[in-house]
């Protein structure tokens, strides 16, 4: 995969705060990659130091083979998306837009062909003569786009640029973005702390956690496939199950519970035999039944409560062990609490973590 | 809604200290300073009967039989000797030589043992038209003597405005130099308030309230304690002049005192405050992305400041010249301590007026003329601040 962005080995401290420590980052070109994380990972500083508002304490950052570390903002030429959307409260939308063309010395008769353009891209052509504060919040963050798009940057930056939307109106805007960048063919750089939003739109998520990437991979990957504990919690929910391996076979693993029952499960390299271990299972992926059917991995438990949430039902079960927690489809029949179930899922649809 | 309810009774109420203390300390010596610009009773009271028959004169012949005799009279009647100064001084400022004529005639009525059968009897003056002249015109209550005045003008013996001579002609001087040194004080008060108020704003925490205190410390001690401190630095065996001359960058002491220079830096300094505050009040609500915003759309620092933060804080700016511009054409202690006798502002003619020479007229002709620039000077902010179509 070609380099089009790399972090090489950048540390950042705040005094003695360490907030990104050592990471490595490629980027390509094209690509829409999300930096997911809760808030203090290092996400948005990492966006910061990319955009040249945040110098480096130590390592590289590398634009299409170049080190950009001492190259001030200005010259970066990357569009950035501003969570509070930062337009120029002096100006109207249209001047808003034209604002970085007039930096660039663009003719005047261009500026507004281009202008005109951006403005159609977003669906605002009407207001072009309206003030930020006249439009709504959505309508903003439109321009706010707009504006950075219309210079044709080499990256486009995104700190959490829909965290002030209501929830429609974000689903919306995330598949605005996400068509544009497949239409103008965008490198993105999203930061962001909802999950959902990450998996919608990006080619690859990369999740931070205490200034380091725990892991990165497309969407799927970092779902299904969860290198940590901290990943497979932090995206979607999941039942973490205590256990310790007792046998691999090539990308198979057998898990003993406490309780003496016997789980397979998939498992990626770097895990041993005999090594204590959790077991990651998805609610979604577990099936309830009275009776022991013929899946791989079934376990003995006892519903505790049940509860109706319109698209699926949430089931809490309890066996000698653990706690479990299963998503049902809405077709699934009710389970009455004190009910004996088997809990019943493939090998596939859980997944060993290392500790 | 039926009448005035017992809410609304109670509202006014408690509004009544506030508009008492208007009326008493606002509005009525507003008023009356205003009144006593125009205001010119002093002949008036003392000639009544004169008065009565003045009015029937054409200003051109010789005075008749009756003017003489009520003026006759009228004098005879006068007990009242500070009055009888005032007329006399009013009248003379409009003729000179009314004093010697006055104090010969007055001491020749109070001669009861050798009666004068008429004025020009005593003296030969009182046939000319120009003193009659000079007696009915301040025989008005009303006058614009004071305003002409205020700005050089004066009426000549037709009545037509026209410019006083030179040698009386110092306040239009002094009004231009009021607005000069105002306007430099503005102006450097924006130089130094301005990247002063956008440093403390783009600080936080301590360092922040260290700027802002040593923003405010001045303003709550006394403006003359802070003008004696300006008056001990500057001085030629002074801090700064010494200061100077022991790291050797001047031989000879720098004139910073009894001149315009001194009175220029300790305005500025006095008067820093209403420069920085304003601008900073502005200047915090201005979001702190949008500097990063503009730099990440290609703008050069120069060029992101000038397009984004500049207009964004104009208001600020504008409000705080105003307030250092309206407070500096007011100033009377710093530039009467600190300056010269070339740098007496507006102020200090109208203490003179008021108190060295007791002349209210002037006084209040001279005040009025400071409050219409104020008022005119204030309605173009007003007009240029609430242009700003799409602005809260």
């Amino acid at each position: 995969m070609a380099e089009f962005i790399k972090f090489d080995r950048i540390t950042k401290f705040y005094g003695p705060l360490c907030v990104v420590e050592n990471l490595d980052l490629s980027i390509a070109k094209g690509e829409f990659v999300s930096l997911l994380g809760p808030s203090g990972s290092g996400k948005t500083t990492l966006l910061m130091m990319l955009a040249g508002f945040e110098q480096a304490t130590s390592g590289k950052i590398l634009l299409d083979g170049a080190a950009i570390n001492d190259v001030p903002t200005h010259k970066r030429d990357m569009g950035v998306v501003f969570q509070s959307y930062a337009l120029f409260p002096h100006m109207t939308v249209g001047e808003n837009i034209a604002f970085p063309l007039q930096m660039r010395g663009i003719d005047k008769a261009e500026t507004a062909a281009r202008v005109k353009q951006a403005l159609d891209m977003v669906q605002l052509s009407a207001l072009a003569d309206r003030r930020p504060s006249q439009l709504s919040g959505g309508q903003q963050q439109r321009v706010a786009l707009a504006r950075a798009l219309v210079f044709e940057p080499r990256v486009v930056l995104m700190d959490e640029p829909l965290g002030a939307l209501d929830k429609q109106l974000r689903e919306q805007m995330q598949l605005d973005i996400r068509d544009l960048h497949r239409r103008l063919g965008l490198t993105i750089v999203f930061v962001t702390h909802d999950q959902s939003e990450a998996l919608t739109m990006s080619d690859r998520v990369a999740v931070f956690n205490k200034g380091k990437i725990e892991q990165i991979g497309t969407p799927r990957e970092v779902y299904d496939e969860p290198a940590t504990r901290f990943v497979a919690e932090f995206i979607g929910e999941t039942n973490l199950v205590e256990g310790v391996v007792e046998a691999i076979d090539g990308r198979e693993a057998t898990v003993r519970l406490p309780n003496g029952a016997h789980i397979v499960s998939a498992v990626s390299a770097g895990v041993a035999a005999g090594q204590p271990v959790y077991l990651s299972i998805r609610p979604e992926r577990i099936d309830l039944a009275e009776a022991r059917g013929e899946a791989r991995n079934v376990l003995e438990t006892e519903v505790t409560d049940s509860v109706y949430q319109g698209d699926h039902l949430r089931v809490q079960l309890q066996n000698d062990a653990h706690p479990l927690i299963a998503k049902l489809g809405r077709r699934s029949r009710e389970f009455a609490p004190g009910t004996k179930v088997f809990a019943a899922f493939s090998a596939g649809d859980c997944r060993v973590i290392a500790p | 809604m039926n009448g005035p309810s017992p809410r609304m009774g109670r509202s006014l109420l408690l509004l009544a200290p506030l508009f008492l203390f208007l009326i008493g300390f606002f509005v009525w010596p507003l008023f009356s300073m205003m009144s006593q610009a125009v205001s010119d009773p002093a002949v008036l009271r003392l000639l009544p009967r004169t008065a009565d028959v003045v009015g029937e004169w054409d200003r051109q012949s010789p005075p008749s039989m009756p003017m003489q005799t009520a003026l006759m009279d009228d004098l005879k009647a006068v007990d009242d000797d500070q009055a009888l100064g005032d007329m006399v001084r009013r009248l003379n400022s409009a003729r000179s030589g009314f004093r010697t004529l006055m104090s010969k005639t007055t001491s020749a009525l109070s001669d009861a043992a050798n009666p004068p059968p008429d004025l020009v009897s005593i003296d030969k003056r009182w046939e000319k038209p120009e003193f009659w002249i000079a007696i009915a015109d301040a025989l008005s209550p009303l006058t614009d003597r004071n305003l002409l005045a205020a700005v050089d003008l004066g009426r000549n013996a037709a009545g037509a405005i026209e410019h006083l001579p030179a040698d009386q002609s110092v306040n239009r001087v002094i009004l231009v130099r009021t607005f000069w040194i105002a306007a430099l004080v503005t102006f450097f008060c924006a130089c130094i308030g301005f990247p002063y108020a956008i440093i403390a704003a783009s600080l936080s925490g301590w360092k922040r309230d260290l700027m802002l205190a040593a923003v405010l410390l001045p303003l709550w001690t006394s403006l003359l304690v802070r003008t004696a401190a300006w008056f001990i630095l500057l001085q030629e065996q002074g801090l700064i002049n010494d200061f100077l001359r022991a790291i050797g960058l001047i031989d000879a002491p720098l004139a910073l005192i009894f001149n315009r220079t001194g009175v220029i830096i300790a305005m500025t300094h006095v008067l820093l405050p209403f420069m920085v505050l304003p601008i900073y009040s502005v200047l915090i609500t201005i979001p702190k992305n949008l500097m990063p915003a503009a730099a990440s759309l290609g703008a050069p620092p120069m060029r992101a400041f000038l397009r984004v933060l500049l207009p964004l804080s104009l208001r600020g700016v504008a409000s705080g010249g105003l307030l250092v511009f309206i407070s500096a054409i007011g100033y009377y202690i710093t530039p009467a301590l600190i300056g010269g006798p070339g740098d007496q502002m507006i102020s200090s003619i109208i203490a003179f007026y008021a108190t060295g020479s007791a002349n209210w007229g002037m006084a209040g002709a001279l005040g009025m003329v400071l409050l219409v620039a104020t008022l005119l000077l204030y309605s173009v902010y007003a007009r240029l601040s609430s242009d700003e179509p799409g602005r809260r």
